[in-house]
């Protein structure tokens, strides 16, 4: 009982404590700003292990947190194996090829109205459907290791990038484009140096939403198959041996990859888009 | 209306590209069994065989909307085969899903708007987990609520509520954010109480956020449902579909769930947007 009580009393104190934090004056200061979202974070790990703890939650429906970390530090080598499998072998490759096959066919229709208008709508409509559903047709094309994995991570990127590609290439407005036109630039020369950099903000927004989708194309696709190691198959097959703690230490590092393959494409956008409002108004 | 025409060619390109691809795909098969009988084939015999296997490599579109209305259409209504059947237990279990986590999103919005500690603490969290693969969860929560000893519809509208939920907190919390300076210091002038400003100023100006993120969270809910049929044998819906025709190689009913999957998919987006232009007109915001 001690153990629930402890964690209550902590949290409510953790909680109040932000509560004032918030509404004093240095909430402004970047290092508060951080702080706040981290003690509650923190909070809300110190109330999990409390209520498992104080309520003798079996380990089979929701394991403690210091369990999960006990199961991350000794089984390290199967998760990176796994990550290895899954993230960089199945995701990061399917994603490299998915973006650049968009970016490129993006250019490629950029000089006909007609495809585009054509394509767009297509588009659009293709990326609200469930994707993932083709999984268990790749899977039986491309065999089980990664290469089916990645195919299915190309087609769930493809059209979201293609959309906000097009739309970028469609943001710079007339005066600029008439202005390269006195110059007498060619398409090619004010695809570069204009349309290209003003579409950036357009493109790492679907780059962005890219990054999600394929680390869930590349997880899902291995519940239809896969050898025995990546992400998918370890979270299928450990929650089919209940030990959930192997489950809960796959979706931290999901979790933590996720997070650092959107922060490196938000990091790059940062560097790319400096000229760009968003950006600038941060600093 | 002049973009029908182009998108008319763009699908008629797609149709021709995979029946071009269902040949090539599906000739293998055939040069197999002709190397096996003995006997030489024609590229007109080629053709017209890979165009009607039994368990093609790559379904030509033919037989998959074949498959698609059979299971549709050619079968009983409770049928373990009729594609109705399948689509509603996945559809019952996205919209029940739909609904609580559109619910908990706009109460967990209000009360981020409201509460200054809850917006500094919770936000950060609500925009990181969408870079999760939240996902991923889906085998677990199914097998932790099966020890539980509840099965069936819950689960899976569990998932759904929790993918659903994310976008909508992030969507609502724009949309009510949304009134400018000068709205809110009229409402001031008015004396209004904080519950007044929300229930006149800030819900209604949140709508159109409101319906943005609707259309999202509702095919990430049906995206949830059928991967939470995935595992542990569910017998029955859109997923399990996909699994069995995956397990048992049957191609064309892979597709036709695929196909069913997206139509389902692409009525409930139509209906929201029908529901958001009606709602919009209404107010006097729409275009």
């Amino acid at each position: 009982m001690i153990w629930l009580w402890g964690a209550v009393l902590f949290w409510l104190a953790a909680w109040a404590f932000n509560a004032w934090l918030a509404n004093q004056p240095i909430a402004r200061k970047r290092a508060v700003r951080l702080f706040i979202p981290a003690l509650f974070g923190v909070t809300l790990l110190i109330l999990w292990e409390g209520l498992v703890r104080g309520l003798n939650v079996p380990s089979v429906i929701l394991p403690a947190p210091s369990a999960i970390w006990t199961t991350i530090t000794r089984a390290t080598p199967v998760l990176w194996g796994d990550f290895v499998q899954t993230i960089l072998k199945g995701a990061l490759s399917g994603y490299l090829i998915g973006c650049g096959a968009a970016f490129l066919t993006a250019i490629a229709i950029d000089r006909s109205p007609f495809l585009q208008r054509g394509l767009l709508p297509v588009g659009n409509f293709v990326a609200a459907l469930p994707i993932v559903g083709i999984a268990p047709i790749l899977v039986m094309w491309f065999g089980f290791d990664w290469q089916s994995k990645a195919a299915v991570v190309v087609v769930m990127v493809f059209f979201p990038v293609l959309v906000n590609t097009v739309a970028g290439l469609a943001a710079t407005d007339r005066m600029q484009r008439d202005q390269m036109a006195t110059w007498s630039a060619s398409y090619w020369q004010s695809l570069v140096k204009l349309r290209l950099p003003a579409a950036m903000p357009f493109v790492f927004n679907g780059l962005k939403i890219a990054t999600t989708l394929a680390l869930i194309g590349a997880i899902v696709a291995e519940f239809f198959g896969s050898p025995i190691r990546g992400m998918g198959f370890r979270i299928s097959t450990a929650v089919g041996q209940l030990s959930l703690d192997m489950v809960w230490a796959e979706i931290a590092v999901a979790a933590v990859a996720g997070s650092a393959f959107y922060g490196l494409v938000a990091l790059i956008e940062k560097g790319v888009t400096f000229w760009h409002p968003s950006q600038r108004a941060r600093s | 209306m002049r973009s029908v025409l182009p998108i008319l060619t763009v699908l008629l390109a797609i149709v021709a590209i995979w029946y071009a691809a269902a040949v090539r795909l599906n000739s293998q098969w055939t040069h197999d069994q002709a190397a096996r009988a003995g006997v030489e084939v024609s590229f007109g015999e080629v053709v017209s065989d890979t165009l009607r296997q039994e368990r093609p490599v790559l379904p030509a579109p033919h037989q998959v909307a074949a498959g698609l209305w059979e299971g549709l259409a050619g079968q009983r209504l409770t049928s373990k085969r009729s594609l109705v059947y399948h689509g509603w237990v996945t559809l019952s279990a996205t919209l029940v899903g739909f609904v609580i986590g559109t619910g908990l999103g706009v109460l967990l919005a209000v009360g981020i708007v409201h509460n200054r500690a809850m917006d500094m603490s919770v936000m950060p969290w609500a925009i990181a987990s969408q870079t999760i693969p939240i996902l991923a969860i889906a085998p677990m929560v199914i097998v932790v609520f099966a020890s539980l000893g509840v099965t069936g519809l819950l689960p899976k509208a569990v998932i759904s509520a929790y993918l659903s939920f994310f976008p909508v907190v992030v969507g609502m919390v724009k949309g009510l954010r949304s009134p400018g300076a000068m709205q809110l210091d009229l409402l001031k002038t008015y004396n209004a109480s904080g519950g007044a400003t929300l229930w006149k100023l800030r819900l209604p100006a949140s709508m159109p956020y409101l319906f943005a993120s609707l259309k999202v969270s509702v095919a990430a809910s049906l995206v949830g449902a059928i991967v939470g049929e995935l595992p542990a044998g569910a017998s029955a819906g859109l997923g399990a579909r996909l699994l069995s025709g995956s397990y048992y190689g049957q191609t064309i009913q892979i597709w036709a769930a695929l196909f069913a999957a997206a139509i389902l998919a692409a009525g409930l987006v139509i209906i929201i947007g029908a529901v958001e232009r009606g709602t919009l007109r209404r107010m006097g915001m729409g275009r």
